[in-house]
């Protein structure tokens, strides 16, 4: 009778969040980002099931409610968000289709190996406008938690590296 | 038996979780004032980290009886009640100061979280795991740090050398285990200080023998990790909680 009745396909749901941006990089969605981890139905629950890149990462509680809402605007009441910390993040887990995402919008997607060392040699970064190699690091740091500051040595751009994590 | 096992859960969490709030309290003061606008994003982001690892230790902590949730854990604690170390309640003082004290905490704190993810504690493990990553990357930058500002000009050296001289001493509470952290050890829940200490002060002489820094003699400070903390103590929980206790319950 009511549409209520009827649970979409955890497929489906998979393709709409497919849709939904990441809040500070929309050139990317949450699934290209690999925060969402599962998506299952418990009982009358859909339940999702999310990890966040950075512990601190402000973007988290935004992305859980644009999540619900996404998923509550095509008629899913019952909807539960969880977080899951363990396995954490990567930017393993970051689509190729997303990185090369990233590099049109003008940041340097991550490169190399995301295991986290002591003292590990920067990474080799390409510049996202010019595509030059040599480039430099001007801080560890940039406007998100996910980000360094870098800068092309040739076209002598400034741009954002999502870094290796 | 259970009940001793999450009271030492508990205390751990507390430990970790008050380290990284307090350090992440002084930290964000940076905000707006670092020296230039590069280093004032970077230690925002530092403390955004530290910030919300504190949320997952206390969060643990609240689970295991310390309080309703976590952020009661942080705001509705007096003194006497928090278990960080001295050293992350030392001022700010000048930028050397900022990062050298950063330096002598990171260089614990990565090699403890990675002890942690060994933890029997499936609880303490997946959220060492979570935080080992942010604070290897911190590591690597405070390290840098110290060699290039202690290695520098002539006057960089020496506030490199008067901020070690300040915070050293502060830094052996991290190393030193008291009853509980050799509890801890016992029971497979947190890794063994005293290999710790053998990590970190190989750690920290091989960067401070790079950043030709001298590393002073003298008594470790301690008194921390039994809720005896140093008067500066006061003034950071006085800003930090003054809102919820004026407006209990207050929320954005």
């Amino acid at each position: 009778m009511t549409a209520a009745l009827v649970k979409p396909a955890t497929d489906d749901v998979w393709r709409w969040l497919e849709d939904v941006p990441d809040p500070e990089i929309p050139v990317i969605s949450v699934v290209d980002l690999g925060i969402v981890r599962d998506v299952e139905w418990k009982g009358e629950v859909l339940v999702v099931t999310v990890t966040p890149t950075y512990s601190g990462c402000p973007a988290t509680a935004v992305i859980s409610m644009e999540i619900e809402e996404a998923v509550r605007r095509r008629g899913v009441e019952d909807v539960r968000i969880e977080t899951q910390i363990s396995p954490a993040w990567t930017t393993d887990w970051i689509t190729d289709a997303a990185k090369e995402k990233l590099r049109a919008y003008g940041i340097a997607p991550p490169s190399g190996a995301s295991c986290a060392g002591m003292i590990k040699a920067p990474a080799e970064v390409e510049c996202p406008r010019c595509g030059s190699p040599d480039t430099s690091e001007i801080s560890r740091f940039g406007s998100t938690p996910c980000k360094a500051s870098w800068r092309c040595n040739a076209c002598l751009e400034p741009f954002d590296y999502f870094k290796s994590f | 038996m259970a009940g001793d096992t999450d009271k030492l859960v508990c205390e751990l969490a507390l430990r970790m979780g008050d380290n990284a709030l307090i350090l992440g309290q002084r930290v964000s003061a940076w905000c707006g004032h670092a020296p230039v606008l590069e280093e004032d994003i970077a230690l925002a982001n530092v403390a955004l980290d530290l910030i919300g690892q504190t949320k997952l230790w206390l969060g643990l902590a609240a689970e295991l009886g310390a309080g309703d949730n976590a952020d009661d854990v942080a705001f509705l604690r007096d003194a006497r009640g928090f278990r960080n170390s001295l050293l992350v309640e030392q001022p700010n003082g000048d930028y050397g100061h900022t990062l050298m004290r950063q330096f002598l905490f990171d260089a614990w704190h990565y090699p403890m979280l990675q002890g942690l993810k060994e933890s029997a504690d499936i609880r303490i493990a997946e959220i060492a795991e979570k935080s080992a990553k942010e604070a290897a990357y911190h590591l690597e930058r405070s390290s840098d740090f110290v060699v290039r500002l202690g290695d520098g000009s002539d006057e960089s050296h020496d506030r490199m050398q008067a901020a070690l001289n300040a915070l050293y001493p502060f830094a052996g509470e991290l190393t030193a285990p008291d009853e509980t952290d050799e509890a801890l050890a016992a029971a497979g829940l947190a890794p063994d200080l005293n290999v710790l200490r053998q990590q970190y002060d190989d750690y920290v002489s091989r960067i401070f023998a790079e950043a030709t820094l001298t590393v002073p003699e003298g008594a470790v400070r301690k008194g921390g990790k039994a809720g005896l903390h140093t008067e500066e103590m006061g003034y950071i929980l006085a800003d930090m909680q003054w809102l919820q206790r004026a407006y209990p319950g207050a929320t954005w």
